[in-house]
């Protein structure tokens, strides 16, 4: 037995896993699991890990909760002097660029692997990553945390270039459902977010309602 | 001059009793001795031109440069103290690497002009600088399309369809309001080559030929498009516009 206690106690906050983004013509559709973990033990069962940058530029945050959640903190800061200066809403790449300052600076001491995503009326709805190492990576779709690894294969075979709005809902629901299955640090709910030149919409799935697959 | 001998003109830190900043105007004054500078706003572009004038015939070409490139897609022009004149260039040149190092595109025409006015403001505002005897015109080509802004000791900005500057700047605003700039919707009408023309026809019109003997023209344009950029127009086409020009006024000339 740890001297120190159990492990729930001192170990740091970390959300082990399964996020993603799909930019569709016109906007982008962001997914999450809601589990947030001290080691084993279930911190929040129904955390939110889709944060609003913008109104139209949202990210997903994996990693260290409390990492990810000041560098958001920083970006959203960063971001509304800049709406200010500019006079017009923030481009997403300028988003995704803070995001990569910051994690890229700061790599040694943080560990926050983020995918940021949003509508501009310059390009549309994109979708950038940040993985550890402080890259920016910007991709038609992209997953990441923990979870990300059972499926990458169902995600590459069923991505298709040109999906609507509503079979990116659908092809997020169900990756996510199959990541959260098989990986034990993530679970719960799946959160969604869809953002396009409107403005953003969440979307709720609670755990007794996702879609199943094969359960052995 | 009823300020000087007052005491209030000293210091840019002391108001005058009607509440004006002399060393301000002064400064201002530095810029109407300057060469004409005239700028336009193109329909691909910005045009900026200057007049030099030969101060020796011992002189190179294209010396004493007065236009300058601050990015890839802006242009600035002094307009009364050359030295002064670059160090607002060093900053503006700063300005639009730092901006774009840091949000990762390049840094919008109202952005930069109102970073360049208030870097100027800055020097009327404490007693050990002198404010900027120099005022700008600054030319931008960004994803909103070109932009020209005039930028003053004062640290006020502007922004302008057409613009001129310095010794003849009433004479040169006269001719260039004379010219179709907008169409109704207020898109420019005129092309960067044929601004090219038509500033330097402006230019020869308003130089005072009992000051200034022998003058060079320079000129400066930044367009969009994916050829864009900010370049110095070529000696060559500069001279050739120069001498068209005098040609043109010549003819009228003589007609009158």
């Amino acid at each position: 037995m740890d001297p120190y206690g159990q492990e729930w106690m001192n170990a740091e906050h970390s959300m082990g896993t399964s996020i993603m983004a799909v930019a569709f013509d016109g906007g982008v559709v962001m997914g999450a699991d809601s589990r947030t973990t001290t080691g084993a033990y279930i911190a929040n069962r129904v955390s939110d890990k889709i944060t609003p940058m913008t109104d139209k530029i949202y990210c997903c945050r994996s990693g260290s909760a409390a990492d990810t959640q000041i560098i958001s903190d920083y970006v959203r800061y960063y971001l509304s002097m800049h709406d200010i200066e500019l006079g017009e809403d923030p481009d997403v790449d300028t988003a995704a660029k803070l995001f990569r300052e910051l994690c890229y600076h700061n790599k040694g001491q943080l560990m926050a692997g983020i995918i940021v995503a949003g509508w501009d009326k310059h390009k549309g709805g994109q979708v950038f990553t940040i993985p550890l190492g402080g890259a920016l990576v910007q991709q038609p779709f992209a997953i990441g945390g923990s979870g990300s690894s059972y499926i990458y294969g169902y995600c590459d075979s069923n991505f298709k270039e040109g999906m609507t709005k509503e079979e990116c809902m659908e092809f997020v629901k169900n990756a996510l459902s199959l990541a959260m299955a098989r990986d034990g640090s993530s679970g719960g709910v799946v959160r969604l977010v869809v953002i396009d030149k409107d403005g953003s919409e969440r979307k709720f799935f609670p755990g007794n309602k996702l879609p199943e697959f094969w359960m052995g | 001059m009823a300020s000087i001998g007052t005491g209030y003109d000293l210091s840019s830190t002391t108001f005058s009793p009607d509440g004006r900043v002399f060393q301000v105007e002064y400064a201002a004054k530095a810029v109407e001795n300057s060469g004409t500078c005239v700028g336009l706003r193109c329909t691909d572009g910005v045009v900026l031109a200057v007049e030099k004038a030969v101060i020796s015939k011992m002189l190179v070409q294209g010396t004493l440069r007065r236009s300058h490139i601050v990015a890839r897609h802006a242009t600035l022009t002094v307009c009364g103290l050359i030295s002064d004149g670059r160090v607002i260039v060093d900053h503006a040149r700063a300005e639009a690497e730092q901006y774009k190092d840091f949000y990762g595109r390049p840094i919008p025409g109202h952005v930069l002009a109102d970073r360049i006015a208030h870097f100027v403001h800055v020097y009327t505002l404490h007693w050990h600088v002198r404010p900027f005897g120099c005022a700008v015109l600054l030319g931008v080509a960004d994803v909103d399309g070109p932009q020209l802004y005039l930028i003053e000791p004062s640290g006020l900005s502007y922004r302008y369809y057409a613009c001129a500057f310095g010794k003849a700047k009433a004479a040169a605003r006269t001719e260039l309001e004379k010219l179709k700039l907008n169409g109704s919707d207020g898109k420019a009408l005129i092309s960067c080559d044929e601004g090219v023309k038509e500033l330097a026809k402006i230019l020869v019109k308003v130089h005072d030929e009992s000051k200034d003997k022998d003058t060079e023209l320079e000129m400066i344009t930044v367009t969009d498009g994916k050829d864009g950029g900010a370049k110095l127009v070529p000696r060559k086409v500069v001279e050739e516009a120069h001498a068209a020009a005098k040609a043109f006024l010549e003819a009228d000339d003589m007609e009158d």
